[in-house]
């Protein structure tokens, strides 16, 4: 095979396009997570992410997101189960994913709109007479739009599995004399739990980083982990705390991955998300 | 392949036209050509016009680009690969900039118009004989509310803000040191303490705010008070100025325990490009006609003497946005802290608006 | 069953109604002479006629989709390269450890990405603007390219390019006569997707940018803050047209290789 050497030419440019932007500015982040303020080193930036503030913020962070996932779940699941079921699926599922195509920053920033104390669902709410409601800067209005955005990116794996599976098993599980409930329980959701963890993987770390939307839509009374990264290294100019953060970030990433994991890695790709 | 080939000849053609519809552009609008300046400024903190005057004056044209905390713009200038030619912080940041040795001193010879600025506002102690910077605007730190809204309900001192009544009401500027000084200020604190307890205690006073925060944002506040969808909020004087100009049931007040007086001077900073430009930039915003445009369309508080003379007397005799020498005493300027009290303002910040539901 | 089906249609609508209502929401107010998102007035093109008037705003739109095809179509070449490599790596595990590199960029939170550029631009010397957002945008899209292209790369048996080469091809003409018409549907989706992450990333060229140079989202970032403007909205009227017809055209491609949509999963 004269060929190898030849073949592995192919790798270089590759190989350091990601030595540069993959290995590169991750040993960086490490790197300025042990200088100070001072830009002497030092392990004070991880005993600072140790005290109550960063481990509240933290905790916060994950229990948002975790709010936004099962939410994010519980509405895509349903979803992505009928949309197998209708009869011109593939365009229905293209429907889906159309909006998550529009950019990010609109649909946010009409989400001000319509949130807003003049906005329409406040005209409604007037109409049954329950009068004005203060909706944009709450939590219900930053979990909402958080899982407006995230849901495409649930849909599609749930789908995509659920679309994989064998009818006839459903099929046998009914013949058996199990009932729709346990043919969920025990059939359908078993065999789409790759889908699911994809999915989950797609929207839980996107949320511990939201940073736009808790500055527009949650008038930072929320921040999470991204939001305090964004600050540390945009605003207080505190380089060593964010990289930290950003350390601490990336730690939950790899285990998330790793308790989501599956050889069937493709799918990620749907899931590249702000 | 072929059609790859064709694939990519056409999206190189495409990028190549978009280039020269872009250049092209960039002329028609005045914007290219061999003598350019770039100005680093905060939002809504110049009128354009004033901008396209200078450009026609001088032949020198303007890349404009906007910061919206004295952080984030010196976080850019400091990295580097920015190369702005002049920019507009505040007091406590050009302290520090000059520290850092980030600042050109300026060549006060080529800025005769510096005559126009009234004496009060030079030589100030965060840059004696103002070797670094030129006056800009000054204002103070207050609060906006809207009576209208509140049941004729008014406003004087900072503690009104924690009124029961104003629950989900009070909006809140995205700065540590506005918000922190606010704390200390109701605590009848220095606003530059470097004290932890004193810091602490104003924490925990700002902490008890919380059921009342509405939102802690920026430029918006503007916006929303206008439109009245929010009562109160904490701004600096020109966003009340700003406000005002098209809702005149808001109203904008100092508290009486005591607030923040600042001044934003121009600096040229230590990565400039193009340092004989800068002057010529900042000679011509000193200039008492344009000075006094430039103050009608942003709504702050020039420190120019002749533009005052140029202005509305009912604009600048306005005690709200013109405060006198006397009701200045009470108020104080913002001091450079240092990286490490800095830090602490802002983690204690954080702290606070983690609290804040 | 009659039942379920009918909950299930109706839920489906309303996911639907959901989906879109925010954009019709904005594309609805902007034919708005109001100048508000809450009242409508009378219909008017006049936000329109300031998104063409403005010429920043223009030349903002035209940086971002420069960008955007540069992007594009230097991370398709890299990626396409790069898979090409990857499948023909001998050794496994150097072919796994380059794939779960390439899995780590794809998953990493942009907020993660922008700020270890920004610092690595920093240390480096880039200056912030132009090259360092294009940079960005190609350094996130080489591993969409990736994956997207790996499938059909996977799928091709090796006796083909054997076949070829015993039929005395050169190493040129299996590149170009063989492997890359074989995987064209492969690398038009990769583009297609890479185009559209550009045109849509906020975050990370939020933290690279600099000089006066700003791309669309980092813009409507800024006018969002200070307040709701129809010009946004006249934008993203546009911009969803812009957005169809590239949905419609990327829908084209692929399903001419067949399998739309779901072209890039790998079995």
């Amino acid at each position: 095979m004269k060929t190898n050497s030849n073949r592995s030419f192919y790798l270089i440019p590759y190989v350091v396009w990601m030595l540069l932007f993959v290995v590169a500015p991750i040993v960086l982040v490490g790197y300025f997570s042990l200088f100070d303020l001072h830009g002497n080193f030092s392990f004070v930036n991880y005993q600072n992410f140790f005290t109550s503030v960063y481990l509240k913020l933290t905790l916060s962070s994950f229990w948002y997101a975790l709010i936004i996932t099962g939410f994010t779940l519980l509405i895509a699941y349903p979803t992505a189960y009928w949309l197998t079921k209708t009869k011109h699926k593939q365009l229905w599922l293209l429907l889906i994913i159309i909006p998550s195509w529009i950019n990010l920053l609109l649909k946010t920033y009409a989400f001000i709109g319509i949130f807003g104390v003049f906005g329409p669902i406040n005209k409604f709410l007037e109409l049954f007479g329950i009068g004005k409601q203060q909706i944009l800067y709450t939590d219900f209005s930053f979990i909402f739009v958080s899982v407006y955005i995230f849901i495409p990116f649930m849909i599609l794996p749930i789908f995509n599995s659920l679309d994989k599976m064998n009818p006839t098993l459903i099929d046998a599980a009914r013949d058996l004399g199990s009932s729709t409930w346990n043919t969920f329980t025990k059939v359908i959701f078993p065999l789409t739990i790759n889908g699911v963890k994809s999915g989950i993987q797609a929207v839980f770390i996107p949320s511990l980083s939201l940073f736009m939307i808790t500055r527009l839509i949650a008038g930072n009374k929320v921040i999470t982990l991204g939001t305090a990264i964004e600050q540390q290294f945009l605003v207080t100019q505190n380089w060593g705390m964010g990289s930290t953060i950003a350390v601490f970030l990336i730690l939950f990433m790899v285990i998330i991955m790793i308790l989501t994991g599956q050889k069937d890695k493709g799918e990620l790709v749907n899931g590249h998300n702000k | 392949m072929k059609d790859i080939i064709q694939a990519v000849v056409a999206i190189l053609v495409v990028s190549l036209v978009l280039f020269i519809i872009n250049f092209q552009l960039d002329k028609t609008s005045g914007r290219s050509g061999n003598d350019s300046i770039s100005v680093y400024n905060w939002g809504e903190y110049i009128d354009p016009e004033s901008i396209k005057q200078f450009e026609k004056e001088t032949g020198i044209t303007v890349i404009y680009e906007t910061f919206d905390s004295n952080e984030a713009m010196m976080t850019k200038i400091e990295n580097g690969g920015t190369s702005y030619d002049v920019a507009m912080p505040s007091e406590y940041a050009i302290e520090k900039m000059k520290k850092n040795d980030l600042l050109i001193p300026i060549d006060h010879s080529k800025i005769p118009n510096l005559t126009n600025i009234d004496p009060y506002f030079l030589d100030l102690p965060f840059d004696p004989g103002n070797k670094y910077s030129i006056p800009y605007f000054w204002g103070t730190v207050g609060i906006a509310f809207n009576p209208s809204l509140l049941d004729g309900q008014t406003f004087e001192s900072w503690e009104d803000l924690w009124d029961p009544s104003l629950k989900q009401e009070v909006i809140l500027v995205d700065g540590a040191r506005e918000v922190m000084g606010m704390g200390l200020n109701t605590l009848g604190y220095s606003l530059n303490t470097k004290d932890e307890g004193q810091l602490q205690e104003a924490t925990d006073k700002l902490k008890t705010l919380s059921p009342n925060i509405k939102a802690i944002i920026g430029d918006e506040i503007v916006e929303t008070m206008r439109r009245g969808e929010s009562a109160v909020a904490l701004v600096w004087s020109g966003q009340a100025a700003d406000i005002m100009y098209v809702n005149e049931d808001i109203d904008y007040a100092v508290p009486k325990e005591g607030s923040n007086l600042w001044f934003d001077n121009m600096i040229i900073p230590k990565t400039a490009a193009n340092v004989e430009g800068a002057h010529q930039f900042i000679n011509f915003m000193l200039d008492p006609k344009i000075a006094a445009q430039n103050a009608d369309y942003v709504g702050y508080s020039t420190p120019n003497e002749q533009a005052i003379k140029l202005m509305d007397p009912k604009v600048t005799g306005d005690e709200r946005f013109y405060p006198t020498e006397e009701m200045r005493e009470r108020l104080e300027v913002y001091k450079n802290l240092g990286v490490e009290t800095l830090g602490k303002y802002n983690e204690l910040f954080l702290e606070f608006k983690m609290d804040a539901q | 069953m009659d039942t379920t089906s009918k909950f299930s249609k109706l839920y489906l609508t309303l996911v639907f109604v959901i989906l879109y209502a925010p954009i019709f929401y904005l594309i609805f107010y902007s034919f708005n002479s109001g100048g508000t998102m809450s009242s409508f007035e009378s219909f008017t093109f006049e936000h329109y006629a300031a998104v063409f008037e403005d010429t920043r705003l223009i030349m903002i739109l035209i940086n971002t989709i420069i960008i955007a095809l540069l992007s594009a179509l230097i991370s398709t070449a890299i990626g396409v390269i790069g898979a090409i490599g990857i499948v023909y790596l001998q050794k496994r595990k150097s072919r796994n450890a380059l794939l779960s590199l390439n899995n780590v960029l794809i998953v990493s939170p942009d907020v993660i990405i922008g700020a270890s550029f920004l610092i690595l631009f920093t240390m480096v010397g880039v200056k912030l603007g132009f090259a360092s957002v294009l940079i960005s945008h190609i350094a996130f899209s080489v591993p969409i390219v990736v994956i997207m292209v790996l499938p059909k790369l996977q799928e091709m048996s090796s006796t083909l390019v054997d076949a070829a080469l015993d039929l005395g091809a050169s190493k040129r003409d299996v590149l170009t006569r063989v492997i890359i018409p074989y995987i064209k549907p492969g690398i038009f989706a990769g583009f297609f997707l890479a185009l559209t992450y550009s045109l849509d990333d906020f975050a990370v060229t939020f933290f690279v940018t600099g000089n006066g140079f700003t791309t669309l989202s980092v813009e409507i970032y800024s006018m969002a803050r200070a307040g709701i403007t129809l010009t946004i909205n006249a934008l993203s009227g546009l911009i969803f047209i812009f957005t169809l017809l590239l949905v419609l055209g990327y829908y084209f491609v692929t399903n001419r290789a067949k399998n739309p949509l779901r072209n890039g999963v790998p079995k």
